[in-house]
């Protein structure tokens, strides 16, 4: 087996074992998604609303942020524990003795990190809310297709944002300032927090030059099925754009980073 | 060609200084004062194949920094150092292939996996062909005898059974090069014993060059042909164990607990020096070529009432003095 499918592959097998930690987020996530959904749903139900003025129907509203609770974990929330252990603690010393790329290595690690935790909450909720609370599945087969594509696209996107927060520590050690911003970008213009379909269009087009949009709305939007054909190749394109550039970037930094690096510790 | 040629080697850390209290952090918001650590300065030596060398210092001497610039994970300020006929640092990926390391505070092994699956794990990494993995594998557990901790989860190990399963995950690979940093450290005397055994018949029986930084006498006596002794990133003395002894003195230490505390010692007597008188325990430094221990002992109990006594080496910080004096550097 090759060293990175065989260490992405232990990882994900130990991320597994936190099912506690799974079951509480499953539980604050059906209570966030039952408020949003709720506030939606009140606000499409006013008499002030022009209901064709909506750019997206109240049932498709209520998939894409069902789809947004369900797959909350695949966007890049907090850097990678171990590595930053390892960097603050000098286990990287290990790290760097073993003969594979680093870049590679931390990639490894960091989809197992970002997918294990979703595969255990995604499910259960993904059935929750569509047996419950108005998720409907994707219209055609060919959308069910698009998406499990965009899908992957996201989890490349949100692996390698998550290794540029990881490279960050070489520089600041304890990686706070990152670990803040990037949630907050990340969940404001992955259209997690509010969908990028209600932006207003000046807002909307800068948005989607952004990276984010990659980790939730493309593939949100390719199960509901209102990105379709072309439109949703070029999003597709779009998220492997962004993905190319960040570990062209990431690489470059982790190069710079490496030779500056104080192994801590005798 | 030597396997290891180190040349002029300089490595120096910057060490952001705090100043104490509520102004002190304030004023460090606006201008920081930094302090150059010279952790290596100009170290240069030669290391042939199937070596075994103790590399000794004491803490913050440079020990570590000259290890892992060896092995490719750190990259010095200036000097040249080849390894296996590669720069470490520049092409670390193929150096690393074919070195191991064992850092004595640390593990390599995975802390919640089961010691056979980080193996396993390990196989895949350096990408072994599987029968010579198995080969190795049976290999080091017979000789480290880990039959029974193949299936315990690392963070369950005792220090010294983390300590024979991390020296058979460093030789998986079959290196030809070992760097062990204090791998005795914190093991009791039947673990430290085990894994001195290993060291000496991997170096004799399959030729591996080791290089080994301990604070252990005892560690060097029973490994180590050669010695290089650093301190303050400059090395002291490269040469052999019973030079180094001969050059600073074969002294030994005798510990004694006198029964009386208050009772006085005349240490001339007993043509020893008295290194520490702490109550009723007197340390006395003796040389056994002018005076055997026994007969120390013997003279010592026959005019004092002795609780307790033991012998032993001085500590390496006390060798390191005496270099220090000897080579006139102000410690």
């Amino acid at each position: 087996m090759s060293p990175y499918l065989a260490l992405l592959r232990a990882r994900f097998r130990l991320l597994l074992h936190y099912r506690a930690a799974a079951l509480a987020g499953i539980a604050t996530q059906i209570g966030f998604g039952l408020i949003l959904t709720s506030a939606f749903a009140a606000f499409y139900g006013s008499d002030q609303v022009s209901r064709q003025m909506l750019p997206l129907s109240l049932p498709n509203l209520m998939t894409y942020l069902w789809l947004g609770q369900a797959l909350l974990g695949l966007l890049p929330w907090r850097m990678d524990g171990e590595v930053k252990a390892m960097v603050t603690s000098g286990g990287l010393a290990y790290e760097l003795l073993r003969p594979v790329d680093l870049y590679g290595l931390w990639f490894s690690r960091a989809i197992a990190l970002r997918t294990a935790p979703v595969l255990l909450r995604a499910i259960p909720l993904l059935i929750l809310a569509g047996w419950l609370f108005g998720l409907s599945l994707p219209p055609s087969i060919e959308a069910a297709g698009l998406w499990t594509v965009g899908l992957a696209g996201a989890v490349a996107l949100s692996a390698a944002c998550t290794v540029l927060m990881s490279i960050s520590l070489l520089w600041t050690l304890s990686g706070e300032g990152v670990q803040f911003a990037m949630p907050a970008f990340a969940s404001f213009f992955s259209g997690h927090l509010l969908p990028l379909a209600l932006f207003p269009d000046w807002a909307g087009r800068m948005i989607a030059l952004l990276p984010f949009r990659g980790l939730m709305d493309t593939p949100h939007r390719l199960w509901i099925g209102t990105l379709e054909g072309a439109e949703a190749w070029g999003a597709i394109a779009h998220q492997w754009v962004w993905v190319a550039l960040l570990v062209v970037v990431g690489r470059f930094l982790l190069s710079r980073g490496l030779t500056r690096v104080v192994i801590q510790g005798g | 060609m030597p396997q290891i040629s180190v040349r002029h080697l300089a490595k120096a850390f910057r060490v952001t200084e705090r100043s104490p209290g509520f102004w002190g952090t304030l004023r460090g918001l606006a201008s920081r004062t930094t302090r150059t650590v010279r952790a290596l300065d100009d170290v240069s030596f030669d290391l042939e194949h199937g070596e075994l060398v103790g590399y000794i210092g004491p803490n913050g001497a440079g020990k570590s920094t000259t290890v892992k610039i060896m092995a490719g994970i750190l990259v010095p300020d200036r000097g040249e150092c080849v390894v296996n006929g590669r720069i470490p640092w520049k092409e670390r990926a193929a150096h690393v292939a074919e070195i191991g390391v064992v850092f004595g505070q640390r593990t390599q092994l995975w802390w919640d996996l089961p010691v056979i699956e980080s193996f396993e794990l390990l196989r895949d990494i350096y990408r072994i062909p599987s029968t010579a993995y198995v080969r190795r594998r049976d290999e080091l557990i017979a000789i480290l005898r880990l039959e029974d901790l193949l299936d315990v989860p690392v963070r369950q190990l005792s220090l010294g059974q983390r300590m024979r399963c991390d020296l058979a995950a460093a030789l998986l690979h079959a290196p030809t090069l070992l760097f062990l940093d204090e791998p005795t450290i914190g093991l009791d005397a039947p673990s430290k014993l085990s894994v001195r055994e290993f060291i000496r018949r991997l170096n004799r029986e399959q030729g591996v060059t080791v290089i080994l930084t301990t604070h252990d006498m005892d560690d060097m006596e029973a490994l180590c042909s050669r010695v290089m002794v650093i301190a303050r990133g400059k090395l002291l003395s490269d040469g052999r164990l019973s030079d180094l002894r001969s050059r600073f003195g074969r002294e030994r230490w005798l510990t004694i607990d006198l029964l009386n505390p208050d009772e006085p010692v005349r240490v001339e007597d007993f043509q020893a020096r008295l290194v520490l008188r702490d109550g009723g325990r007197v340390r006395l430094a003796f040389d056994p070529d002018r005076v055997r221990p026994e007969q120390l002992i013997a003279a010592l109990t026959a005019r004092h009432a002795v609780n307790d006594l033991f012998v032993e080496h001085p500590p390496i910080e006390e060798i390191i003095a005496q270099i220090y004096q000897r080579e006139g550097i102000a410690p």
